[in-house]
């Protein structure tokens, strides 16, 4: 077994009693005080978590319209009409209109700013090296370390250390000093909650999560409870919700291609895939990801058979994503059903040891966002 | 109370055997969501699967610790799964069983081995 790397803020999660494992390659916090105590403590108040195995690039040209129509060409998003200061949710997409990772990217006046998963941070950095090289430089910014604040007081807590982040809008980006440091800030999350991702020099970031963490209304918060608040959220999981196998269309992400870059848009198509990803718009996707509800209270997780009916038949689809949400206080899950078995309150079974267990179709997100739009 | 490898607890009340699982085994799982009980009247083996334990990480089975019918479950669990982590050793047993031959709970662990054997 490779050594596992360290996040800069790897010796503060131990002497806060975070409960490490392995992840992504990352020694990790998956919990400190109990994942249903932080998940809800994020949900009612604010919670601190350590996302700095993400990978942080900066492409860079002459100038931000030079590198936004190059990096139009891989991926489906309008990135040349993207505002200054302004964030949005991205995906690379394959030859086949598969989904290689999913991303954030912002415009950050002379450059972009990207922000990708840290199990595809490698391959998406080849890839973009691949493609945008030598005209774009492609910088991997590995002296930054990644907080990311959420939840309801999460804004009074960062306005009180510098007042600009208080008038920031959702998916605003911004450059502020906190605590003495230069960060690069967005209002953004991945938790259905207002909040920040907050980009810190590796040496000020233990600095600035002690400031935080002195905040009554703050709480460290692991990957455990990360994932329990963005299913309860609806967002996909990247290489659990949606792969390279997986469309956009049927994975519910239509809203993320802006109209520039879709049929009859100003820049139609003109990215890996195109075809095949505009096709699946215009005709509608076989199957769809769905929210399902287990009537049951046992959870149903991921790897789950669905069932069109509660005996015999051949499988329908998988649960991607499954467990508990304490927010719900039930089970929740999702996963993939064929469109007509996706319209809400269809009845499915999952397969749970040797049992066939109904689980009901539902809207997503199970708790609704609470964005500062 | 005797203890034994797969972290359950077993205390006699009269004719019958009370089990559950430690602390130390309910603050490992986490928080309990669910527990799925065996149906009263169940005739078990030793080692077979008889409850299924959810928490917010993972599924866990507990196995039966001895040969013996099941003959009462805690009912409480169903509606407050959490018993498990507040009360491991109280309100957060799951079943009764009654034992033909109860002499192979002799090979448990006392409290102290246990102990040690969590180290």
């Amino acid at each position: 077994m490779t050594d596992l790397l360290r996040t800069p803020l790897y010796g503060l999660h131990l002497e806060l009693g975070g409960k490490m494992v392995p992840f992504t390659g990352y020694d990790m916090p998956v919990q400190f005080a109990g994942i249903m105590a932080e998940h809800q403590h994020t949900r009612e108040k604010a919670g601190l978590f350590d996302v700095s195995h993400m990978g942080q690039v900066i492409l860079r040209a002459e100038s931000y319209q030079a590198v936004a129509g190059a990096f139009e060409r891989l991926v489906p998003m309008n990135v040349l009409g993207l505002g200054e200061g302004r964030q949005r949710y991205g995906l690379f997409t394959n030859e086949q209109g598969g989904v290689l990772d999913d991303l954030m990217f912002a415009n950050r006046g002379d450059h972009l700013f990207v922000v990708v998963n840290a199990a595809c941070k490698e391959a998406d950095i080849a890839r973009m090296r691949a493609a945008l090289e030598p005209d774009i430089s492609v910088t991997y910014i590995e002296d930054r370390a990644l907080l990311a604040l959420q939840g309801p007081a999460a804004v009074d807590v960062l306005a009180a250390i510098n007042p600009a982040a208080g008038e920031m809008k959702f998916m605003d980006v911004a450059t502020l000093d906190l605590n003495g440091a230069q960060c690069w800030v967005s209002r953004s999350g991945y938790t259905g909650e207002d909040g920040y991702e907050i980009s810190v020099p590796a040496d000020q970031a233990v600095d600035l999560a002690r400031a935080l963490l002195a905040h009554d209304d703050v709480m460290p918060i692991g990957l455990g409870a990360r994932d329990s608040l963005r299913l309860e959220a609806g967002l996909c999981l990247y290489g659990h919700d949606m792969d390279e196998d997986t469309l956009p269309a049927e994975a519910g992400l239509v809203w993320a291609i802006q109209k520039a870059r879709r049929a009859g848009g100003e820049r139609e198509g003109g990215f890996p895939g195109a075809q095949a990803v505009l096709e699946q718009i215009a005709s509608g996707a076989a199957r769809k990801r769905v929210g399902l509800r287990p009537e049951g209270r046992a959870p149903m997780r991921e790897g789950v058979e669905l069932f069109a009916t509660s005996e015999g038949g051949e499988a329908i689809g998988k649960i991607t994503s499954g467990g508990f949400g304490p927010t719900v206080g039930g089970p929740v899950a999702m996963g993939y059903v064929p469109v007509d078995l996706a319209k809400a309150d269809t009845t499915v079974f999952g397969e749970l040891r040797g049992k066939r267990m109904p689980l009901s179709v539902t809207s997503l997100p199970f708790v609704a966002a609470n964005f500062k739009r | 109370m005797k203890y034994t490898e797969e972290h359950e607890w077993l205390l006699p009340e009269g004719d019958l055997i009370v089990v559950g699982i430690t602390a130390h085994a309910a603050e490992q799982l986490g928080d309990v969501v669910f527990v799925e009980l065996p149906e009263v009247g169940t005739e078990v083996t030793k080692d077979e699967d008889v409850v299924v334990i959810e928490s917010v990480k993972a599924a866990s089975d507990i196995l039966a610790p001895l040969d013996g019918e099941i003959v009462e479950v805690n009912e409480a669990l169903t509606e407050n799964p959490g018993l498990v982590n507040e009360d491991a050793t109280g309100g957060g047993w799951f079943f009764k069983m009654k034992v033909s031959d109860a002499a192979p709970m002799d090979d448990y662990m006392d409290e102290a081995a246990y102990n040690k054997f969590i180290g």
